[in-house]
Formats: C-alpha cells, sequence, structure tokens
C-alpha cells in the first residue's frame, strides 16, 4: 500500500462516502486540503460560497434535499467561528453535517497563535459529535465514525477540528464505513409491550390528534405514518419543522402546531383525550404555556431521541423507537375507525379561522399587498411541485401557512434557531441539490440583507433560484410584537433599503419590482417561466400582523384571531 | 410539566465512558445548561480497563435528576450514566490537614485526643509541620476541621466523594448489554437502508 497525505485521506474518505459535493471556503490552514482538493476536481465538486455561515447553510439545505450528510470545509480561527451560526442551527433542527475545519498546526495548541480559536471546545455544547484530529493516521477512522454519527439517530452536526500538521503528514489509507461503537446503539429495539400498550389507549380514545414532528421526514416515515392516521382516522397536526410529512390538504390535516399554527389545531389540543407525538419536541413554540398544555389528554411519544422523552412534557406512554420500524409495529394493531364528529369539530374552528384572518390575508381590500398573496398565488401556479425556502419572520409564517405543500422534503426554514439569513444560503444549497423541481425563496427584506452576498454564489454556480422579498421596509416580526406588546413604539425596527433590482443586476440576476396588486399574477408568471435566476421585490403591507397568534406565556386555547 | 412543588435533593450522578478528550467539558456543560451546581467530582480508571468512572454530587429536583442523566447518556462515547440518592450509596472523602508543629509542643494531649476520636492519623511530619489525614463523611471530616480550627490550620484540603453504589449491576454486564444493543441498533439500521 502506498502513503498519502492526511489532506487526501480527508478526500478520500469523503469519496468513500459517495460525497460528491461539498461547500466551504479555504484559508491558511486548510490549504493543504484545498491544494489537493484542485486535484480531485473531477471527483468532488467544491461550492465556494461568500461566507462560512452562508456555507454551512448551503450544506445544510444540500443534506435535507439529498439526504445524505452535507459536507463544510472552512478554515480555523475566523472561518470556523464564522461557521458556528450555521452548525447550531443544523444541530437545532437534527440535520446531518459534517463541518471540517482546520487548526494550527499541533504544536501551536493552546499558544493563541495566529488565527487559532479552540474549535474543538466551542463545538461541545452545540454539535451532535466533535473531534480534533492531530495525527494523519486518525483521519480515516474519525472521518468514518463522524459521518455514521452525524446521519444516524436523531441526525445532527459533526465537526472534525484537523491540525494543520495532520493534513500535511503522510499515512496509510483504509475505510470502514459506519463503525459498530458500544457507547453508540441509535436505533433502539422495539418493546413490543409499548407497543400493544399504545395500540389499547389509541382504540379507547375518542378525541385522539396525532402531532408529526420532523422526525417523520428524518426516518422517512411519512408513508407509514399515512397509513396509521388514514387507518385510525385520526387528524394530525404538523410542527414547522413537521410540514410536508404529508400533504396540506390531506382530508386528515388540521394544519400547522404552535403559536402561528392553525386555529383548530391549537384551540382542540386541549380538548383531545389523547394526544400521539411523532418525532417531534413538545418545544415551547409548539406548547405555549406548559401548565395550559393538553390539559385532557394522556400523551403518547414516539421519539427516537430518548433525552427529548418527558423533557418538556410529561408522558403517560412512550415509546423509544425509530419512527418507521415503531409505525410498522402500531398500525396492524389499531382499529379502524373515522372519528367524524371529532373531525367536524376542526372544520368549526376553520371557519372561523378563514373568516376572520384567511379572508384578509388572502383577498384583501386593503390596497396594500398582503404578504400572504403572493405565496397564494405562487402555491397555485407551481402546485406544490416546488421546493419552498423561507428566512426567518413574517414571511417565514406566512410561507408555511399559505404554500399548499405536496411532496416530502420540499420545505427548508430555520425552526428551532430562528436564524435570519438562513433563506437564501438555503435557497442556494437546495438549488445545488437538484434541478427537477423550481426553489422558491420567500424571504424578509431584513433577513435577505444577513446574506445578500450570496447572490455571488448563484452566478458562480449558475443556479436558478427564485427570491421573492416580501418587502415590508421594516423587521415585519419584531414590529408586530412592538405592536401588541410595546404600545406600538417601533424601536429600531425601520430600515432603509436598496434599491433590491439594482442590487441584483449588479450580479447580473434579473430583478422585477411589484407595487401594486394588479402586477403580481404577471410579475410572478414571469419569474417561474424565466430560465435562469430571479429576483422579485413586492413591495407588502408593513402593518400586516401573523395571525392567529398565542402570546408568549399564554396556553395554546389562549389563542387570538385578531 | 415541571413540578414546582418538588424540593432539591442531593444526588450521585455516576458517569461510565470510554477513554476520550473533551468528555469532562461536554459532561458538565449538561450541568451548567441547567444552571446546576457540581458540589464535587472526581474521575478515576473503573474496574474495567480504559473505561471512566464519573463521581457527581449535585443537588436538584428528581424530574430533573431524570433528564440531566438522559443527556449525559445521550453524549456519545458516555456508556451509562445513572443517578442515586442518598441512601443507595456508601460514598467517603478523604480530607488531609495541615498543622504546626508548635501545637504539638503546647497542647500536645488535647491534639492527640481529637486526631484518635476522630480516628484521623498523622500521615506526615516535616520541617515546622504535622499532615492530619482523615477518611469519612463529609460531616466527620468538617467536623474535624471545627476541632482543629482553633490551633490554626495552616492548609485544608478535600476530595470530592469517591462512592459505591447498593443497587447496581457489574460493569461488564453492563458493557453486554450495550454491545447487544449497538449490534441490534446496526441491524435496524441496515433493515432502514434496504427499505
Ligand atoms: C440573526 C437573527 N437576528 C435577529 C433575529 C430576531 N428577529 C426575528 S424576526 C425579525 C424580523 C425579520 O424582519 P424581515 O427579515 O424584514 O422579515 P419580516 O418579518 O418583515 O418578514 C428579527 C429581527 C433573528 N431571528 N435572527
Amino acid at each position: 500500500m502506498e502513503k498519502v497525505l492526511g489532506s487526501e485521506a480527508v478526500l478520500l474518505s469523503l469519496i468513500e462516502e459517495g460525497q460528491d459535493t461539498i461547500f466551504g471556503y479555504p484559508g491558511g490552514a486548510v490549504i493543504p486540503l484545498y491544494d489537493r482538493l484542485y486535484l480531485k476536481q473531477d471527483k468532488i465538486h467544491h461550492i465556494l460560497a461568500r461566507h462560512e455561515q452562508a456555507a454551512v447553510h448551503e450544506a445544510q439545505a444540500y443534506a435535507q434535499i439529498t439526504g445524505k450528510p452535507g459536507v463544510c470545509i472552512v478554515t480555523s480561527g475566523p472561518g470556523a467561528t464564522n461557521a458556528i451560526t450555521g452548525i447550531v442551527n443544523a444541530n437545532m433542527d437534527s440535520v446531518p453535517l459534517v463541518v471540517i475545519t482546520g487548526q494550527v498546526g499541533s504544536g501551536f495548541l493552546g499558544t493563541d497563535a495566529f488565527q487559532e480559536t479552540d474549535v474543538f471546545g466551542l463545538s461541545m455544547p452545540i454539535a451532535k459529535w466533535s473531534a480534533q484530529i492531530t495525527r494523519a493516521e486518525d483521519i480515516a477512522d474519525t472521518m468514518a465514525k463522524a459521518f455514521y454519527i452525524a446521519v444516524s439517530g436523531r441526525p445532527g452536526v459533526v465537526v472534525l477540528e484537523i491540525t494543520k500538521d495532520a493534513l500535511t503528514s503522510e499515512t496509510y489509507f483504509s475505510y470502514k464505513k459506519a463503525p459498530v461503537l458500544r457507547s453508540y446503539a441509535p436505533y433502539p429495539e422495539i418493546n413490543q409491550e409499548e407497543i400493544a400498550h399504545a395500540a389499547e389507549m389509541i382504540n379507547a380514545s375518542e378525541r385522539p390528534l396525532v402531532l408529526i414532528g420532523h422526525g417523520v421526514l428524518i426516518a422517512r416515515a411519512e408513508k407509514a405514518v399515512a397509513e396509521f392516521v388514514e387507518k385510525a382516522g385520526i387528524p394530525f397536526g404538523m410542527t414547522l419543522m413537521g410540514l410536508t410529512s404529508l400533504p396540506s390538504n390531506h382530508p386528515l390535516c388540521i394544519g400547522m402546531l404552535g403559536m402561528h399554527g392553525s386555529y383548530a389545531s391549537n384551540m382542540l389540543t386541549n380538548k383531545a383525550d389523547l394526544i400521539i407525538a411523532i418525532g417531534m419536541r413538545f418545544s415551547d413554540r409548539v406548547t405555549g404555556k406548559l401548565n395550559g398544555y393538553a390539559k385532557n389528554a394522556k400523551v403518547i411519544h414516539i421519539e427516537i431521541d430518548k433525552s427529548e422523552i418527558d423533557k418538556n412534557v410529561q408522558t403517560d406512554l412512550s415509546v423509544h423507537a425509530d419512527l418507521k420500524t415503531a409505525l410498522s409495529f402500531l398500525t396492524p394493531m389499531v382499529e379502524k375507525k373515522n372519528h367524524k364528529q371529532w373531525r367536524a369539530e376542526f372544520d368549526k374552528y376553520y371557519q372561523m379561522e378563514y373568516q376572520q384572518v384567511i379572508q384578509k390575508d388572502l383577498h384583501s381590500d386593503n390596497p396594500l399587498i398582503q404578504p400572504g398573496e403572493p405565496v397564494d398565488i405562487i402555491s397555485q401556479k407551481t402546485q406544490g411541485n416546488a421546493i419552498v425556502v423561507t428566512d426567518v419572520g413574517q414571511n417565514q409564517m406566512v410561507a408555511a401557512r399559505y404554500y399548499g405543500f405536496k411532496l416530502p422534503g420540499t420545505f427548508l426554514t430555520s425552526g428551532g434557531l430562528g436564524t435570519m439569513g438562513f433563506g437564501l444560503p438555503a435557497a442556494v444549497g437546495a438549488a445545488i441539490a437538484q434541478r427537477k423541481l423550481p426553489v422558491i425563496l420567500f424571504t424578509g427584506d431584513g433577513g435577505f440583507q444577513m446574506n445578500e452576498q450570496e447572490l455571488g454564489t448563484i452566478i458562480q454556480e449558475k443556479i436558478p433560484v427564485k427570491i421573492v422579498i416580501l418587502n415590508n421596509s421594516v423587521l415585519g416580526m419584531v414590529r408586530q410584537w412592538q405592536n401588541m406588546f410595546n404600545n406600538k413604539r417601533y424601536s429600531q425596527t425601520d430600515l432603509i433599503n436598496p434599491d433590491f433590482v439594482t442590487l441584483a443586476s449588479a450580479y447580473g440576476i434579473k430583478a422585477q419590482k411589484v407595487e401594486y396588486r394588479h402586477q403580481l399574477n404577471e410579475a410572478i408568471d414571469e419569474m417561474l417561466n424565466f430560465n435562469g435566476p430571479y429576483l422579485l421585490d413586492i413591495v407588502v403591507d408593513k402593518d400586516m400582523k401573523v395571525m392567529p397568534f398565542i402570546a408568549p406565556g399564554s396556553a395554546v386555547d389562549e389563542m387570538k384571531l385578531s | 410539566m415541571e413540578n414546582t412543588e418538588e424540593t432539591a435533593k442531593k444526588y450521585t450522578v455516576v458517569v461510565f465512558t470510554e477513554d476520550k478528550v473533551g468528555l469532562l467539558n461536554r459532561i458538565t456543560i449538561v450541568f451548567t445548561r441547567r444552571h446546576l451546581n457540581i458540589d464535587s467530582l472526581t474521575t478515576s480508571e473503573s474496574e474495567v480497563k480504559g473505561i471512566f468512572r464519573y463521581t457527581i454530587v449535585t443537588k436538584c429536583t428528581p424530574s430533573l435528576i431524570k433528564k440531566v442523566v438522559d443527556q449525559i447518556e445521550k453524549l456519545t462515547e458516555v456508556l451509562r450514566a445513572f443517578s442515586y440518592e442518598e441512601e443507595d450509596v456508601i460514598a467517603q472523602e478523604v480530607a488531609l490537614y495541615k498543622v504546626s508543629s508548635d501545637i504539638f509542643k503546647h497542647d500536645r494531649a488535647v491534639v492527640e485526643s481529637i486526631i484518635k476520636n476522630a480516628n484521623a492519623r498523622v500521615l506526615d511530619r516535616g520541617q515546622g509541620y504535622v499532615v492530619i489525614e482523615k477518611t469519612g463523611f463529609k460531616s466527620e471530616t468538617t467536623k474535624l476541621f471545627e476541632d482543629l480550627k482553633q490551633f490554626g490550620i495552616l492548609q485544608f484540603a478535600r476530595s470530592g466523594r469517591v462512592a459505591v453504589t447498593k443497587p447496581m449491576k457489574e460493569l461488564e454486564a453492563y458493557l453486554k448489554e450495550l454491545n447487544e444493543a449497538a449490534e441490534k441498533s446496526n441491524q435496524i439500521r441496515k433493515w432502514k437502508l434496504s427499505n
């Protein structure tokens, strides 16, 4: 066997893992790695982002669309610290990434050398696993372990810090994928008693409610969940991250859960007598005030991460398992039902929401365009055949509420961390991951400006991202809270913006500004039909409030319609 | 729901881990994130070579300790984590007291009877000092501290708790379970990949 450089060992590991597309940004500590990458361009396509945070978001979106772990390479010091937001964002939303950061030579560790930051230390509370590699011969084994840990069980981010000398010294290379580790059994064995007990509780329930979280998409359990709810006739709500698990127009779907979710799903959470939570973590954005949550319900929690069970909501029965496996045993044991009366109650609440909120959001007589309108039009024109990406704020909530999703995994958003600036890079990553479906970004003017430099990545990679800025010239969501809770003291939420059309044209990206409702339809058609990237700057009503809304500290059934 | 009525108790958390850099940090971060103080922490190699044992004493509510233990056990390279209430542990601490040798000149009888009654012993005598050692419960080492205080204590150091627990299987048995769980997990993983 021939020896290879540490740098080559990294790249050979990536090839062993089937990674042909990676994201990153070079710098001193990783120059040796980029040097070897130059010689492997035929096997590994590297996307040069314009900022390390964006590179990580791009890798995250790529991972979510392809189902493979995303890979990102950044240099030591500022490269690594810039990547931190992206790392936390992906880890909180359980997306598998392997982030490789450079580090100064091992002899300089701990000496405050140029561009030395203790990334291994920084990564501890924010990553699923991390390791510092100081010897070339440890690279292959550590990379194999990293990919396995990132993607298995509840996925997450692995950070590998590799010292410069490890990259530049020689080693023998041999690779063994997915090593079995005794300290890590990501897929627990099914306990048949728990399943039987769950089936009993479900069969005895008169007002059951299913809550679907991101875990369903991660476990590829969409079909298994569909079979389960359809057989048992149980209405289901989806968390923000769980959206697209089943189509929005599914007859049993009662909408999104939580703070800006549907009126029906929240109001009736406290009328249910049984809650079956599948692959979700009862985040505070879903539960509202905890001691006003699920007041009349027993709770069954099916979840692969044991530390999530009984963390926020006390369960009556927990099933610690891979969702697909658990459901494959559970569904045959539940009785066929349709819960007609119970389901009819949801319709009543939907009617109220329609009259008081949806009507105003989508068919407004206000002369100003409401942010929901472009979402609704694009939804009708694309019929769910698109990947929808959002930034954070009002734009995110209206997209989640009004786009009609059809295909699993076609909605990318920042859930746990709520990272403004996520949208544009995530759209880039999604467009690089596939070319079949158009990628449509809904972003605020504030969040767009947090990573607008990625327009550069778009032109370099020639990717046809459709950017829709819902431009209200304010930090809309914060302003909404100021309006509701701070007596309209709009502190630091007004923005003087650049002309986004001119900005796009500086990058050679086609763009158009829309100020009036009658222009909308045609402008959207032009954007969707254009072969290439396109930016649509839509001036929308800054006084629109995302409703309905559970105020912080309120219970789910205290949700307000206006 | 967090039960706000619950009162905090003393817990001994025992953690078994692989021998890996950084684990101590990752374990203590779980406590810091929950705003818990660590009263004492000791670590040593366990009865099985290459496996380390952490003994951590903290005060918190019963429902919180379960969450903390689950979050520790979730860390890759942590093998198992357990929590025990006071009645389930047999624990000792070692305390060392450095005093001036002068006190043996002036109050010899009193000092020697304090040492004897405390079941302590003289560990070392040097130029101008004497080191006394006492192994026992924290209340006992504290009592000896109070008794010696009147004579002046030059240095005092006390170890963290070392503890064995009443209800625990042998580590080898846990390792066997872990190996089996990892194998089964791998089978499920392969089933998922092929489905
Ligand atoms: C990085 C970051 N900084 C601050 C916030 C707090 N925040 C949440 S929503 C929001 C306003 C977003 O404004 P804009 O991007 O214009 O979107 P809009 O709500 O108007 O649609 C802010 C500042 C955040 N989520 N992320």
